[in-house]
């Protein structure tokens, strides 16, 4: 873990309430690891999941659901974050097999994406299914596709592809799968399908980095910090 | 050169700065960013006699001046402490360690003391009568007198180590309540913990933390700390660990010319995990600033 002020190199909308941001930051990441961003004004970080990076920039898709990412959605490049990172364990995508399945709903697939492009440059096609409440949420299918996979999207009010949530996709089979999105969505998954996988959960975090012990959770092999042992869970561990 | 040195109860220490309990876990993930054995000591994670998950989730809210948690005391339980905590810690930190021990009776602190007592690394223990988030224990020893004083006492008759008692500042009178502790044999106190707060959700109209309400920390309380230390150092004669809200140098020296001897750093870590290393090495450039060459020569320097 480091912590750095990066420039903000890219700042923009892409629906409604989702936010791209670029950081001028240079760092090893997993996928699924998440940044800690301090706010002026505001006491604690805000965890957010890294979507892509390069060797010179971090991007992160980041939902405006408070005050804290309000003001994050009115920086302008140029401006500077203090960031926490790398933070989390992130997905494990040596258990890929050959044809593994990503899964993600709403803001959820961001760090499905990194697992992608991860996986595409190991030389293994995943198949992706994508959530969204409705055809103007839709975020980063098109992302997916310009990695030359196969991707589903759904949309509960039927107004883009599937009708319905990721579960009612017809072909669930995988080698393996990698879910992050709403914990309704993660359960769901968690009940369908029957080949192994790792999920990624979401808790109200105190510090991000393991100190605090504000998101912890039961597993089946003792108790978890959703930010330091997680985000990612294997599914054999997880105690609903 | 300045002189950062504080004895807190018979122990010297080479600077007053103590990560508080529970912003620090056991140390080693700390270790991991910088040595903490430039610390002067560090306050190890409540322990109780059983494991404890805590509360449900969300344990954890925010506002302007801070944050607040309701984790409520989760820990490995005294003998995993011993067994796989300490061991770890020892590896990564070479000064005496404050051990935090809290407990829902009587019979609980004493035997939580009583098995630490054994461990050679700990040199205070921190009793802890003040933990806001959980019922039945905590503070309701903190609240009242006589029960603090049975606390005490019974501590008391099972370790010669120093025993400092951490109080709660949801009292009318802490300085009654500090009394009350150095009468039953208290060799110092620590102060002041969490502020009982309470956030709520306007969109679903309900508490923001599961456990409905929580712990007040950060900035927030420094001038709350700072009266109470104040009120404290004109009650008791025992040394006093001050707490509350400290995140920089100032603050400390602050606290100290409140009356505390050594002081505290909490939430300042989880925002900033180097935040306790930085307040020890920019210590000696403040003091020197305020013109303090020795810092005991300041403590209650402001009575």
């Amino acid at each position: 873990m480091k912590n750095v002020v990066c420039p903000i190199l890219e700042n923009r909308a892409l629906t409604a309430t989702v936010w791209r941001m670029r950081l001028g930051v240079s760092c090893e990441l997993k996928p699924g690891q998440f940044l800690n961003i301090a706010l002026a004004g505001k006491y604690l970080r805000r965890p957010i999941s890294v979507c892509d990076w390069d060797k010179e920039s971090v991007t992160i898709l980041y939902k405006v659901v408070g005050r804290g990412t309000e003001q994050m959605s009115r920086m302008a490049p140029g401006e500077c974050l203090d960031v926490l990172l790398p933070l989390g364990n992130g997905f494990d995508p040596d258990c890929a097999g050959d044809a593994p399945l990503l899964i993600g709903g709403g803001v959820g697939c961001p760090p499905i994406f990194g697992l992608a492009r991860t996986l595409v440059a190991r030389g293994i096609k995943p198949r992706v299914i994508l959530g969204f409440n409705t055809a103007s949420e839709i975020i980063l299918a098109d992302d997916f596709r310009s990695l030359g996979l196969k991707v589903t999207v759904t949309t509960a009010d039927g107004s883009e592809g599937v009708s319905g949530f990721v579960t009612d996709v017809e072909d669930l089979s995988c080698s393996y799968y990698y879910a992050c999105g709403p914990e309704p969505m993660l359960r769901a998954v968690y009940n369908k399908i029957e080949a192994s996988g790792e999920l990624s959960f979401e808790e109200r975090m105190g510090c991000g980095f393991g100190a605090c012990m504000g998101c912890s959770c039961k597993t089946k092999y003792g108790n978890k910090r959703i930010c330091k042992d997680g985000p990612v869970l294997k599914k054999e561990e997880i105690v609903w | 050169m300045v002189d950062t040195r504080v004895t807190l109860c018979g122990i010297e220490m080479d600077n007053p700065v103590i990560p508080a309990s529970g912003t620090f876990g056991f140390g080693y993930e700390f270790a991991e960013l910088y040595d903490i054995n430039c610390l002067g000591t560090f306050s190890f994670k409540g322990t109780t006699a059983e494991p404890r998950f805590g509360n449900a989730t969300p344990r954890i809210a925010e506002f302007e001046g801070g944050l607040l948690n309701a984790v409520g005391l989760q820990n490995p339980g005294v003998d995993a402490v011993i067994a796989k905590e300490l061991p770890k810690l020892r590896e990564v930190f070479h000064k005496p360690v404050m051990a935090n021990v809290s407990g829902f009776s009587v019979e609980e602190y004493v035997t939580v003391v009583e098995k630490l007592d054994t461990c050679p690394e700990i040199g205070w223990f921190e009793v802890n009568i003040s933990c806001p988030n959980v019922h039945g224990g905590g503070m309701s020893f903190g609240t009242d007198p006589k029960a603090a004083e049975e606390v005490v006492c019974a501590v008391r008759r099972v370790t010669k180590k120093p025993v400092i008692i951490k109080l709660t500042p949801n009292v009318t009178s802490i300085a009654d309540m500090a009394k009350a502790v150095e009468a039953a044999g208290a060799d110092g106190v620590s102060l002041i913990n969490t502020v009982l707060g309470m956030r709520l959700d306007l969109k679903k109209r309900k508490p923001l933390l599961a456990n409905t309400t929580g712990g007040m920390s950060g900035p927030a309380l420094l001038p709350l700390a700072v009266r109470m230390v104040w009120q404290v150092y004109n009650a008791v004669s025992v040394p006093i660990v001050g707490l509350g809200g400290v995140s920089t140098a100032e603050d400390v020296i602050e606290l100290m010319l409140a009356g505390a001897t050594a002081v505290q750093v909490g939430s300042a870590n989880l925002v900033d995990p180097w935040a306790a290393e930085k307040i020890v090495h920019t210590l000696p450039e403040t003091m020197e600033k305020y013109g303090i060459k020795k810092l005991t020569d300041i403590i209650g320097g402001a009575h």
